[in-house]
């Protein structure tokens, strides 16, 4: 097995077993849009209408709880030092770290998005959009988020911190997913826009999150 | 012939000087031990080889090393912390430790066998005691071959017999060409190693 596949199967492991990050995640979505009926109470319409956005917000906060736990775990039993010294390059390795994340808990957000429509009183066909954004959209908050976990690596319970560093980052990726999953369902925008462009960010951060990532990483363990 | 030699090395941490020109050399099958009171800088020095830590000054030479790799891609760090996750079993630890750091493969089979583990393969690392979890650590160093082993601390937690084993892996090593240092309070079982004594500049 190639070094940045081991880690790949790693953090799967870890995420999987007991104490590892990847069913709280979408156990905390399930709850976050089951509660939203019952606090807006059974208005069919108005439900159907702010679906989307209760869906992207649900997952945008579902993806905060692991993240605090992407490089901070590997800090404090040292296995970062041994990371660091690899011969693999850092920018992969953590690439790769939030890819593992990704799959742990963002995915199973996209799989679980269609179940939560029918709360939500969403047709197949918004359902299906919302479902088809959060898939584009979703790897953006994790490696928009990578960025901030490499940031409070070095911090005792960075977690409030990085909630407040990434989530005005994500905004762009909130906008331009619920615009999408709108357009799909109401109109008037077509949906190819407003989803190029959210896959556009996703790419960007593809690149920019593992870079800028590393560099965070090496100033912090200075 | 392997090299490893520093001249008039600094390094700054946190603003503060931890120390400064520094020289020494190790070559192949030597060990060196740094000794000297807390916080003089033994850690640093080794973080500082690994290259987790970069010099304020001065400069740090490998002759005869794989010129493709840096010191730190050439050399394994055991640390204070262990490196393994409680989740995993023992082999599973060490699986990924072979996988990722790659290079020469060891005697990764053995490995195992060599840190008295065997018999706890599929045991969750949770339940290892300290000195257990020293010995897995120690195990990567069997796993995988590296020209330079850069040992912190290396006997702490580990009983007697223990001791013993890794001074007769170190001794393995050393007769393989290898070059050790070594940051330490006490004896570390070796005879004939070099020390390099670091003194308080406060």
């Amino acid at each position: 097995m190639t070094a940045l596949s081991a880690l790949l199967v790693r953090d799967i492991r870890l995420a999987v077993r007991v104490g590892g990050g990847a069913l709280i995640g979408v156990l905390f979505f399930l709850i976050v849009v089951t509660l939203m009926p019952f606090a807006i109470g059974p208005d069919l319409a108005l439900l159907s209408r702010i679906g989307p956005a209760i869906l992207w917000l649900g997952a945008l906060l579902a993806n905060l709880l692991a993240l605090d736990r992407l490089i901070a775990m590997d800090q404090e039993d040292g296995s970062l030092d041994l990371i660091l010294m690899a011969r693999a390059p850092l920018e992969l390795a953590v690439a790769v770290k939030a890819l593992a994340h990704w799959l742990t808990t963002g995915l199973p957000l996209v799989l679980a998005a269609p179940i939560l429509g029918l709360l939500l009183n969403l047709d197949l066909a918004a359902t299906g959009a919302v479902a088809l954004t959060l898939l584009a959209g979703t790897p953006a908050l994790t490696f928009i988020g990578l960025i901030g976990a490499a940031l409070t690596v070095a911090l005792r319970r960075g977690g409030l911190l990085l909630a407040v560093l990434v989530l005005p980052l994500t905004v762009p990726v909130l906008i331009f997913g619920v615009a999408a999953s709108n357009a799909a369902i109401v109109g008037p925008v077509p949906f190819g826009a407003p989803f190029s462009i959210l896959c556009a960010l996703t790419l960007m951060s593809l690149v920019v999150g593992p870079l800028a990532a590393a560099i965070a990483v090496r100033q912090s363990l200075e | 012939m392997m090299r490893l030699s520093s001249s008039d090395l600094g390094c700054v941490r946190g603003g503060r000087q931890v120390f400064h020109g520094l020289s020494f050399a190790v070559g192949a099958s030597e060990a060196l031990v740094v000794t000297g009171p807390n916080g003089v800088g033994k850690s640093s020095l080794l973080r500082l080889v690994a290259g987790l830590v970069r010099p304020a000054q001065g400069r740090l030479v490998l002759d005869g090393g794989d010129p493709e790799l840096t010191i730190g891609e050439q050399a394994h760090y055991l640390g204070h912390q262990d490196a393994l996750k409680p989740a995993l079993s023992v082999r599973e630890n060490l699986g990924f430790w072979t996988d990722f750091l790659g290079g020469a493969i060891g005697r990764a089979k053995d490995a195992l066998a060599a840190v008295g583990l065997d018999g706890l393969a599929h045991l969750p690392a949770t339940y290892l005691s300290a000195g257990q979890r020293r010995r897995l650590s120690l195990a990567r160093l069997v796993a995988i071959e590296r020209p330079i082993w850069l040992l912190d601390e290396p006997t702490s937690a580990l009983d007697a017999a223990a001791q013993a084993m890794l001074a007769e892996l170190m001794r393995t090593h050393l007769a393989g060409g290898g070059l050790i240092l070594a940051a330490t309070h006490g004896p570390i079982g070796l005879n004939g190693v070099k020390e390099l004594r670091l003194e308080s500049n406060r």
